[in-house]
């Protein structure tokens, strides 16, 4: 709002963050000159958001200076980084949905005044939005806009408010490949004019790569590189975000055999979606075991209304579902007797109980049948305890004990957690979605070796993804879901990224 | 437990330093018992200062109160008997709670039930005791049964929030109960309580020998001994725990949610529904206004002071009993109104209420945090 900013630049010097005994940061260095681009890389838990939380005033750190041009300054609240011109935009949106653009802004604003004058406040924002790069509509309630105008409209607010160093947190996991590009370019543009620093958190080198100059990478709260990306490969910059430890490989892909057998089989499926305005509309979807079908689509386009169709969870107006050859209502007789298994994202949200322990947790799948496989009334607490010990030593869950809530473990352990009690057994069709979402390297690999090796067991596998990488390295034919259908189909031989994201973006 | 995960190598980043698995046991389930307790006896401060403000002392009051509560056999039997319909009011709260559902309308269940009780014991009038005795039970465990499984089945299938419908279907129960009784089922020679006929003799339930206290005590513990069983040790109770724990993992598990969640309530609805005929049968003798005494709101507190789980609500009803008892002498003694156990009842509801945002926050309850510092002593 106020006159425009020149870009600041930020330092650390030896930042050092503990909560109790545990050392999230440890003597943390890190310098962002003004206008520069800077990409922040590290595992999940490796202190990146602990960092930024310490430069935004969230946390106090233990130890440790910022320096804001160079000058020694103390950031003791959101305010004092505020006034700074610090500001931060956050991985998912914060913007009121049922708001207009314009207002989403004026509310932003630290003193609003008690009448707002709108008149007066538009043709301030009309004179504002003439010296951003980007063009937006601002009358237009945040909710009808798309995910890329949501971000840049999330961008423009940090600027709005005056703040000329900015912290992007993983800005692009919910744009298309186009707006992600898009997004970043015009900030870029803004970094070179000297208006902007930013200081972005990522997961994807290809974008780092192509806009960032300089990297910081952290493990487990440690500095473990820095330098210039002009001069680091891809290879290197994995090395220093994971260190020496072992990767679990893929299988390697077992070709589908001619004729082999179709196991799922949608057919003219509509059911309405989250709003009961629209409906989703799956023309025909068929999935052959020992294959790996991927659905890619930006999140809002009815993925999430087709699992839970899929799952029982939704009621749908027509079509069938089978699953070889049989009508599939998703009750657990029938998961059982077609042996269908279901991941579904977010797993302490979605796939367990998180106050129940892990063994119980583990157990969901199982609990009513004995070791023969018959049905049982009552319920035996060491059959369970001891099923689950098999199975957290067999897949590597580590939990300090089997009587922990499973809401105590990491997001990788939950995730290994559900896979075991998912995976065990014979399993004909897998449906997942976004196994990966928010785990780190190693249990990313862990779990897509453990799809992949379902599928060459036999299994088909269903995998709606937002990751497009994990699509594409999955996957053995891919379709794009957008405005609620299944728009476009292309064996993964011929899967190019630029035509798979414009058809997520509906453009065709 | 602990020694099952280290045989499956699991704990392995945790370092040498491992627990007694009994120690963690003991810490898993004794906040369960600790905060509530604690909550008590802060209630129970806070009510002292009410006392101390309208002028009497607390220490007199809580002595009146352990007098009329439990400080002779008198007492006692006089708290078990009030106890008796606590016991089921609280399953009535406690069952749905394990799926999650916050049922506050076991008084209208109660209500209900005792009017159905009372109705079928007329009808059967002549036949032999023992089946007009098991008719008037099973009439009451429908009438309840319906009346809070309709409660569920509109919360599962048309998402309409259980707090609210149950709590308004109690004033429709009460109303409809006093349309019955002074209408259609009005003996006319109630004059001054419009009641229904009074069951014969014959057919009033009796004291447990020995005491001065209904067989409805022992119906309550019996009920809660089986709830904790359904909910503990079988396949519907595993279901419905999950179900409670995260209603969408028990949808992606296949589990009928619906049918669960009305026949839980169902059956609350129906142990609330007993309480109201065990009333009918074996203190009032017809059913009438009386049958809306508060057990129902009582029923509440009990299971919230029980954490929901069924075996707690045995002493948690006797001491809410008690408290109740209590409230006679504290009326005669101290000049107080009679009102004033509801005070103490509600202030222990509140800070029971703020007690929950207590729970995963004490170290020593929490054996997965114990283990933390020794990984960190290990490698830093």
């Amino acid at each position: 709002m106020s006159d425009r900013k020149k870009a600041v630049g930020v330092e650390t010097i030896g930042m050092t963050m503990r909560f109790g005994a545990f050392t999230a940061l440890d003597d943390v260095s890190i310098k962002v000159p003004a206008g520069s681009f800077h990409a922040l890389l590290g595992e999940n838990g490796a202190g990146k958001s602990t960092l930024v939380k310490c430069m935004m005033g969230f946390y106090h750190p233990t130890a440790g200076d910022i320096l804001v041009d160079r000058r020694e300054v103390a950031i003791t609240s959101p305010k004092d980084a505020s006034a700074l011109g610090l500001g931060m935009v956050y991985q998912h949106f914060t913007l009121v949905p049922s708001l207009t653009g314009a207002e989403n802004l004026v509310i932003a604003r630290e003193k609003v005044p008690g009448i707002i004058d709108w008149r007066k406040e538009r043709a301030a924002l009309a004179q504002f939005m003439q010296r951003m790069p980007f063009k937006l509509p601002l009358d237009v309630k945040v909710a009808e806009l798309a995910a890329g105008e949501k971000q840049k409209l999330e961008i423009i607010k940090q600027l709005y408010l005056g703040r000329s160093f900015l912290v992007l947190d993983e800005p692009t996991s919910v744009l298309t490949p186009g707006e992600a590009q898009e997004v970043l370019g015009l900030v870029r543009g803004m970094t070179k004019a000297g208006d902007l620093t930013v200081l972005m958190i990522s997961h994807k080198f290809h974008e780092v790569t192509a806009f960032a100059d300089d990297i910081t990478v952290l493990r487990k709260g440690r500095l473990t590189g820095t330098g210039k990306v002009s001069e680091l490969s891809h290879k290197r910059m994995a090395a220093m975000m994971i260190g020496d430890q072992p990767i679990a490989a893929l299988d390697s892909r077992a070709p589908v055999p001619v004729g082999a057998r179709q196991i799922l089989t949608v057919k003219a499926l509509k059911a309405p979606d989250r709003t009961g305005l629209k409906t989703i509309h799956i023309g025909a979807l068929d999935v052959k075991s020992g294959e790996i079908v991927g659905v890619a689509g930006i999140s809002g386009n009815g993925q999430k209304e087709f699992l839970e169709v899929l799952a029982g969870q939704r009621a749908r107006d027509a079509g069938d579902v089978l699953v070889k050859g049989s009508p599939y209502g998703a009750s657990r007789a029938e998961a059982r007797t077609l042996n269908v298994r279901f991941i579904p994202e977010e797993p302490l949200r979605n796939a367990c109980a998180p106050r129940m322990t892990v063994a119980e947790n583990m157990a969901f799948r199982t609990f009513d049948l004995n070791e023969a496989g018959k049905p049982i009334n009552w319920i035996k607490m060491s059959a369970i305890r001891d099923y689950a010990a098999r199975l957290v030593e067999h897949f590597k869950v580590k939990t300090a004990s089997l009587a922990s809530p499973i809401s105590s473990l990491s997001g990788g352990n939950v995730q290994r957690a559900v896979l075991a009690r998912e995976l065990t057994g014979e399993v004909d069709l897998l449906i997942v979605s976004n196994p990966c979402f928010g785990l780190d390297f190693s249990a990313v690999a862990e779990i897509r070796a453990r799809i992949m090796k379902a599928r060459n067991a036999g299994a088909a596998v269903l995998l709606m993804s937002e990751d497009l990488d994990e699509l594409l390295e999955l996957s053995d034919r891919i379709f794009v879901m957008s405005d609620g259908a299944l728009v476009y189909e292309t064996p993964i031989a011929q899967a190019s990224v630029q035509t798979i994201g414009e058809h997520m973006a509906g453009h065709h | 437990m602990a020694d099952t995960v280290s045989s499956a190598g699991a704990p392995a980043m945790f370092g040498a330093k491992s627990y007694p698995a009994a120690l963690e046991w003991i810490a898993r389930r004794a906040e369960a018992f600790v905060i509530p307790l604690a909550a008590l006896i802060v209630g129970m401060a806070l009510f002292s200062l009410f006392i101390a403000l309208v002028g009497k002392s607390p220490v007199q009051l809580y002595e009146t109160m352990w007098r009329g509560g439990f400080g002779s056999w008198f007492s006692i039997q006089n708290s078990l008997s009030r106890a008796a319909p606590l016991l089921l009011a609280a399953l009535c709260v406690a069952l749905p709670a394990r799926l999650g559902l916050v049922v506050i309308g076991g008084e209208g269940a109660i209500v209900l039930g005792g009017v159905a009780a009372a109705a079928m014991g007329v009808a059967t009038s002549g036949a032999p005791a023992f089946f007009v005795v098991l008719a008037m039970g099973v009439a009451g465990l429908a009438a309840g049964g319906i009346w809070i499984g309709a409660v569920g089945a509109l919360r599962h299938y048309r998402a309409v929030n259980e707090t609210i419908s149950s709590l308004l279907m109690a004033y429709i129960a009460i109303a409809l109960m006093n349309h019955l009784v002074e209408g259609p089922l009005r003996d006319p020679a109630s004059l001054n309580k419009p009641s229904t006929e009074p069951l014969a003799e014959a057919y009033r339930i009796g004291n447990i020998p020995g005491m001065d206290v209904h067989w409805g005590l022992v119906v309550g513990v019996i009920a809660c001994i089986l709830s904790w069983l359904l909910i503990e040790k079988t396949r519907w109770g595993f279901a419905a725990r999950i179900a409670g724990g995260n209603v969408r993992a028990a949808q992606v598990q296949g589990l009928a949610v619906g049918p669960l969640i009305v026949g839980f309530t169902a059956l609350a609805g129906g142990f609330a529904g007993l309480a109201g005929m065990l009333e009918v049968a074996a203190v009032q003798g017809s059913a009438n206004a009386s049958l809306a005494a508060g057990y129902g709101y009582t029923g509440i507190l009990v299971a919230f002071l029980a954490r929901h789980n069924p075996l707690a609500i045995i002493p948690v009803a006797f001491l809410l009993g008690g408290i109740d008892a209590s409230g006679g002498l504290i009326q005669r003694r101290m000049d107080l109104p009679d009102a004033t156990v509801l005070v103490l009842q509600g202030m222990l509801f509140v800070v029971i209420l703020f007690s929950e945002t207590f729970y995963g926050r004490f170290k020593a309850f929490n054996p997965d945090l114990w283990q933390r510092p020794v990984l960190l002593k290990g490698t830093a």
